[in-house]
């Protein structure tokens, strides 16, 4: 049995500690926000936080996230900021199929945690390893440069 | 719902109450555009197809929804054309996906299917007449209770208003509307465009919320009592069969329940997708390979390159004889254009929930492709159709893979499910995605043209190599003397005024399942004219969009309107910083003509598109927002395939497997891309494909302006390098 803490809740699973995060989430725990596009850290749709940080939950096995604090899009939400970003992608109409959008979302509230005003080349750096097939990158830019970060805001 | 089927085709729409305690409407729509543009209003009459509305006693308007979502806005342009007429407030509609049946087809082809860049076009008047049918039968209700004249009452948002301040919901008239016979659509008074309220206006997308809070449920996000998930291990080259199987390592993974063969390969079933995965490395298959030669991306490239030197068979074009003018003296041009298979890698990975029982089949999946999908579950299944029920999702992207012309993640998730008795999620690795075939074909396109002394083309000769993309699927009907429209589309209509062209066709054959993938014929024929119209200006000495209003002459109004407006957004003619050059490309798909001019620069001699201008005229602009997050949405598809996107073989293995072989763009490459949308009043065409096929011209040309090399073969970047 693994003790995991996700979204401030405390779950216990009984799988293999080799087991990718992501699996836990989406066939163990029936998370299924979090989603799989590639298997291999290529893509970004797995994108969860790890103590405020965005981790490719694909290709993070279980064992090591013992003890941490995981957030993914179910409970981003309940943060100030991940609300804020979440508003800011709603202003913009951010999605078209939306199968990324959970990763980008979780990719730009880590980014926006460190960083309040970031700059294009900031949003690259931070944003490159998130593909969107629709291509939206100009609205998810727009959606990250509007997102209205409330004082004092951390994760 | 067949009960509308048996009244005949006259009755354009049925009421019945007691549905959701409220109105139930079967309605039908018109459809045009691409297949068969004929008139709508006699389509409408002729080649009717069904839908429904629901008003509930709550309020609630529910569209039936006959299309899928894949990212396009259809939810919501289809929302937009009954709302307008049916006067509701639009925060109380909703959407249903539609089961399958025969109401709600594509009234061109007997088809349950979203594809072809249609679902609005095809829906712009039936749809309406629905709402303005549906508000006219409240209306009436209203009329009723009240005693008063109908025409002395109005609507708005969900109200009807009555004389002396009389006024009821729409929820509370939908019992007594239900029992009314519906009138005759032909009373139905559409409104004028100078009145729409909702048609027109950059409504935002309907299914936004459930899209950033995680809620949304995509095929692969389906969970039924009992699920377990599958893992096929695939053939790792064409045609190879499994000869000896050895699954005693996989069975014993932790998880694993059993192994199974199916058509597609070796399935492993599992408690969860992990488990299967790692059963099925664990599986010791060894694998006969087919007797056939192995598929070789350069043998066949050379293959296409001997071809396209042939006198080809099949001619869908010959306007006077261009042939002998080019044998004649002259200014003669000649080049070859080549383009590879291509993946669709839609984010989310190809899969399908299957729960095949003794009396009935749920399938559950994002497909664009309805009917054919119960079909073949039923074939499988052994069911009769109308036992197999289609569930459609939410789609992560479909770009043409998830309308499958052999329905293939449904056929082997039912296949296994009978197997083992149990519902079942077939998941799609990415690799298997990437290696699962049905591509967009390779192709290679010879032009060859004679310019006159004024610069301009006099004959254009255009040869096509590659397969049928329609030859041996559902669409089959559309092939005509041999000829697939979909392997020329967007040459044979060259808009250009030239006086001798022929465009003919070599259809080949190859071991490669191939398919419709954004823009189909269009993805390679607006690479290989515009391209060489570019060409063809920089030989004359011409400026390339003053070469092209020249060669438009006074025809084609659609095509001057955005190139005028192109010409004005793009800044054409003004100086760009040093290093940078435009290039521009103008194509019309699915009814609508799109021009682009990208800004293109070179960093460590890799090409840079900076900024994207595209004008579409669409006919009327159902909704803006929508149109210009589809514009950027196909330049930016077109451009990972213009840069990057191919899948080659090397003993018939595809030789690409993820994103890190098959590359797509990525934030810090996108352009920023600025839609414009020419104003008109005719009735809408496609929007969700017309903004891809211009972009690879348009990178290339700009390409040529910079280097003085031309890009001929896509993808342009090859082993790291700018290949010009």
């Amino acid at each position: 049995m693994q003790k995991l803490n996700i979204n401030g809740e405390i779950h216990s699973v009984d799988v293999d500690p080799d087991m990718p995060l992501l699996w836990v989430l989406r066939d163990v725990l029936d998370m299924t926000g979090t989603k799989f596009g590639c298997g291999m850290a290529l893509c970004g749709a797995c994108t969860v936080h790890l103590d405020g940080e965005a981790t490719r939950s694909c290709v993070l096995p279980i064992v090591g996230v013992a003890g941490r604090k995981i957030t993914t899009i179910e409970g981003v939400g309940n943060t100030r900021l991940g609300k804020a970003v979440q508003a800011a992608w709603g202003a913009v109409d951010v999605p078209q199929c939306g199968y990324c959008q959970s990763g980008q979302i979780m990719a730009a509230t880590s980014l926006l945690a460190k960083n309040k005003s970031p700059t294009d080349a900031d949003i690259d750096s931070a944003m490159s390893g998130n593909i969107c097939r629709c291509g939206i990158y100009n609205r998810i830019r727009a959606a990250i440069h509007q997102a209205v970060i409330p004082e004092g805001a951390a994760t | 719902m067949s009960a509308v089927e048996d009244t005949g085709r006259r009755e354009f729409l049925r009421s019945s109450a007691g549905v959701g305690g409220g109105l139930l409407l079967a309605l039908t729509l018109p459809t045009a555009m691409r297949w068969g543009a004929a008139d709508a209003a006699t389509v409408s009459q002729n080649n009717p197809v069904n839908a429904f509305v629901k008003v509930g006693s709550d309020g609630t308007v529910t569209l039936i929804m006959h299309k899928s979502e894949m990212g396009q806005g259809v939810y919501t342009g289809l929302v937009q054309l009954l709302a307008e007429e049916l006067d509701c407030d639009l925060s109380r509609v909703r959407v249903e996906t539609a089961p399958v049946a025969p109401e709600y087809n594509n009234p061109n082809f007997p088809l349950q299917f979203t594809g072809g860049s249609m679902s609005i076009s095809s829906s712009w008047t039936g749809l309406r007449l629905a709402g303005g049918t549906a508000r006219a039968m409240l209306v009436q209700a209203a009329a009723q209770r009240w005693k008063v004249d109908p025409a002395s009452c109005r609507t708005e948002r969900s109200f009807v208003y009555g004389p002396a301040g009389r006024k009821a919901g729409y929820g509370e008239l939908a019992a007594a509307a239900g029992k009314l016979k519906a009138p005759d659509h032909k009373s139905i008074r559409l409104k004028p465009q100078s009145e729409f309220k909702i048609i027109g206006k950059p409504i935002k997308r309907i299914e936004t919320a459930e899209k950033i809070n995680g809620s949304g449920k995509f095929g692969l996000d389906v969970r039924v009592p009992g699920m377990l998930r599958a893992v096929i291990a695939r053939p790792p080259a064409l045609g190879a069969t499994p000869k000896h199987i050895d699954d005693a390592a996989a069975r014993a993974v932790r998880g694993v329940i059993t192994v199974v063969t199916v058509s597609a390969g070796v399935a492993v079933v599992a408690r969860n997708t992990y488990a299967a995965r790692k059963g099925r490395d664990a599986l010791v298959i060894e694998w006969q390979p087919t007797a056939e030669p192995l598929l070789d991306t350069e043998r066949l490239r050379a293959d296409y390159k001997k071809l396209s030197l042939t006198p080809a068979p099949l001619v869908p074009r010959n306007d006077g004889d261009a042939p002998r003018v080019l044998k004649s003296d002259g200014k003669h041009l000649e080049a070859f254009y080549e383009l590879p298979y291509l993946a669709h890698a839609a984010m989310e990975p190809l899969n399908c929930v299957a729960d095949c029982r003794a009396d009935r089949c749920d399938v559950w999946t994002g497909t664009q492709m309805q009917s054919p999908d119960q079909a073949a579950a039923a074939s499988i299944s052994g069911l009769p159709a109308d036992k197999v029920f289609i569930h459609t999702m939410l789609l992560g992207g479909g770009f043409g893979r998830r309308g499958n012309p052999g329905s293939d993640f449904v056929r082997e998730a039912v296949e296994v499910s009978k197997k083992i008795g149990k519902p079942v999620q077939v998941v799609w690795t990415r690799e298997d995605d990437m290696h699962g075939g049905w591509y967009r074909p390779q192709w290679a396109n010879r032009l060859r043209a004679s310019l006159g002394k004024d610069g301009k083309p006099v004959a254009w000769h255009h040869t096509v190599v590659g397969q049928s993309i329609m030859a041996g699927t559902l669409m089959q009907g559309m092939v005509k003397n041999g000829i697939d429209p979909t392997s020329v589309e967007g040459a044979a209509e060259l808009p250009y005024g030239i006086p001798n062209i022929r465009v003919d066709l070599h259809t080949t054959t190859a071991p490669v399942r191939v398919q419709w993938w954004r823009s189909v014929g269009h993805s390679h024929t607006a690479f290989a004219v515009e391209s060489f119209v570019d060409e063809c200006a920089a030989q004359a000495g011409k400026d390339p969009l003053e070469y092209r209003r020249s060669l438009l002459g006074e025809k084609h109004p659609r095509h001057r309107a955005v190139l005028e407006l192109l010409a004005e957004k793009s800044g054409w003619g003004q100086p760009l910083p040093a290093g940078t050059a435009r290039g521009m490309a103008l194509h019309e798909s699915f009814g609508s003509v799109v021009g682009e001019v990208a800004e293109v620069s070179l960093h460590e001699g890799l090409p840079r598109v900076h900024r994207v201008v595209a004008v579409i005229h669409c006919g009327f602009a159902v909704n803006p927002q929508l149109i210009a997050a589809q514009l950027e949405s196909a330049v930016n598809y077109g451009l990972s395939a213009a840069l990057y996107g191919q899948i080659t073989y090397a003993d018939g293995k595809p030789q690409q497997a993820n994103f890190d072989t098959y590359a797509v763009m990525r934030m810090n490459e996108a352009p920023r891309v600025e839609a414009h949308i020419v104003p008109s009043q005719d009735a809408p065409t496609g929007v969700g494909e017309p903004g891809t096929p211009p972009i690879a011209p348009a990178v290339a040309n700009a390409i040529f302006t910079l280097t003085q090399r031309r890009a001929r073969r896509l993808p342009m970047i090859r082993g790291g390098q700018l290949m010009a």
